[in-house]
């Protein structure tokens, strides 16, 4: 009773807007207060700035648009080939070089180092290889995703707690049973967080490849929208594509913090 | 020698790693010379090394790297000013960081270097429009690091700061700041990578500037064993400005 009291009192007294929420609301309005502003005074070109209104319904016919959804669909499957080609293969790297300190000591700088190169860069080579079309897309989206991935398998391999490694060997288990059993179950965190470290790599591989040379998906369209000078356009696909990425990385995000890693 | 002897060799693990590389080259020239691999599509290895010299002196790779080293330090100057200026604000005014530090972090989750062609229109094909992409991809790890660096002095300092009756910007500049030094570098080193992989990467993709343009010329004349021999040259100048900002790093900790 005196709990629902004190909720109750706390309901009544507490601010129905949180300060947090009054500032972030006023950020806003003043962006785009600002915005609108800088559009109708004519200080930068026509059209660098479009104003509010023509980017509402830009997004609004991209969103009705179903070509729009269909090139979706086309860096939707192309992001999602990479991250499975290069999901499995760093994902049984990491398991290999983290299981054995030789190997990763070998290897393990290489992977360390060629990390963090530019792999847009390798797009001529894979044109080369695979061709004009979506292979090529795929191939650079698996080489971008395969280091953080493999990296991040590695260093959580070697953070599993050795007792459970032993409770697998008392079992006698094998190494599928202590892959399937031990080790992937004890490194799902790491394993969720270099998938998402790969997944915003490999999207933002794929679409740069689409906007260097490709006749269909996302990166194409706003190569496209750049070429025909279709400003509002433009923004709109950036705004949905940011709304997009940054949807897709939370929810990988949140399924790696759902809940804590089981104990035998 | 046995295996097992050496294994535990103290250098085995680098012999056996740089060696399976030179296995693989070496691999790679065989199975193209005896027609495996098309050679039209995977120049030779050897080939590749005597395009090294070819690439180096008639396509000015040391003004091109020093043009992609202009705008990654260009880039670097404007993360170190307004990235360590904007955290330190955002740590400073509470109630700005609550509101928005996850919109920082969720700027580092979005794709920002596909906002060139938006650069493009704004700052015109130059050297402006990559600079500021990659400082636009550096910024928001620069901002979180500063303030988790700020955030995390620790307690038993501000209470000597206290005890000496600092003023706050007393307490900022000699307490604060030097604390959050090293978190702040890691934001930076962070950046500056971010920052050069966009630079050679928005070189590339628009055609201007310094090495990345040499890939994407050596690629559209069709050079194959130019264009590989370039991009390990990338490759190279990535991994030493790696190894280089890591161990800056490393120093400012253990000055720390």
């Amino acid at each position: 009773m005196a709990d629902a009291g004190r909720l109750r009192q706390a309901m009544i007294t507490s601010p129905a807007i949180s300060p947090v929420t009054l500032v972030r609301v006023t950020i806003i309005a003043a962006i785009l207060l600002g915005w609108e502003a800088l559009a109708q005074s004519g200080l930068l070109y026509r059209d660098v700035v479009p104003s509010l209104r023509s980017i509402g319904n830009a997004i609004y016919a991209l969103l009705i648009d179903p070509q729009y959804y269909w090139n979706l669909g086309v860096t939707a499957a192309e992001v999602g080939a990479a991250l499975a080609i290069g999901g499995i293969s760093a994902v049984v790297v990491g398991l290999v070089l983290g299981a054995n300190k030789f190997l990763s000591r070998a290897y393990e700088p290489y992977l360390y180092y060629l990390g963090p190169t530019p792999k847009i860069i390798f797009f001529p080579i894979m044109i080369m290889w695979f061709g004009v079309g979506p292979p090529s897309k795929v191939a650079l989206g698996v080489l971008s995703c395969f280091f953080p991935i493999a990296l991040s398998v590695a260093a959580g391999m070697r953070q599993i707690d050795p007792v459970l490694i032993r409770v697998g060997k008392s079992f006698r288990a094998n190494a599928w049973q202590m892959a399937t059993k031990v080790y992937l179950p004890a490194m799902r965190h790491p394993i969720i967080n270099g998938i998402r470290l790969g997944l915003g790599v490999a999207l933002i591989a794929t679409l740069l490849a689409e906007t260097k040379l490709s006749n269909r998906g996302i990166g194409f369209l706003i190569i496209q929208a750049y070429s025909l000078f279709d400003m509002p356009r433009m923004y709109a696909m950036l705004i949905v594509l940011f709304v997009l990425a940054i949807g897709a990385n939370a929810v990988v995000g949140r399924l790696g913090g759902l809940d804590s890693i089981k104990r035998f | 020698m046995t295996l097992a002897a050496f294994t535990r060799m103290r250098f085995a693990p680098q012999i056996v790693g740089f060696g399976s590389l030179l296995l693989a080259i070496l691999a790679f020239e065989i199975l193209i010379r005896v027609g495996l691999l098309n050679r039209f599509i995977v120049p030779m290895p050897s080939q590749i090394a005597g395009a090294f010299e070819r690439v180096i002196f008639e396509e000015q790779i040391a003004e091109r790297f020093y043009l992609t080293m202009k705008e990654c330090v260009s880039a670097a100057a404007l993360l170190a000013v307004f990235g360590v200026a904007i955290g330190t604000l955002l740590y400073k005014v509470n109630i700005l960081r609550r509101a928005t530090e996850t919109w920082v972090a969720a700027a580092a989750a979005a794709p920002t270097v596909l906002m060139y062609p938006l650069f493009l229109v704004i700052f015109g094909r130059s050297a402006l429009t990559i600079i500021m992409m990659g400082f636009v991809a550096g910024l928001p790890a620069v901002i979180l690091k500063t303030i988790e660096g700020l955030s995390g002095t620790k307690r038993v300092l501000l209470n000597v700061g206290r005890s000496f009756k600092l003023t706050p910007w007393q307490m900022f500049w000699k307490i604060q700041f030097p604390s959050a030094l090293p978190t702040i570098f890691t934001g930076f080193k962070l950046g500056l990578i971010f920052a050069l992989i966009n630079v050679v990467g928005v070189e590339f993709l628009i055609n201007f500037g310094g090495l990345g343009q040499l890939i994407n010329d050596l690629a559209e004349r069709y050079d194959l064993a130019g264009t590989y021999a370039a991009i390990c040259f990338v490759i190279l100048v990535s991994v030493v400005f790696f190894i280089v900002v890591e161990r800056a790093e490393r120093w400012l900790t253990r000055a720390a």
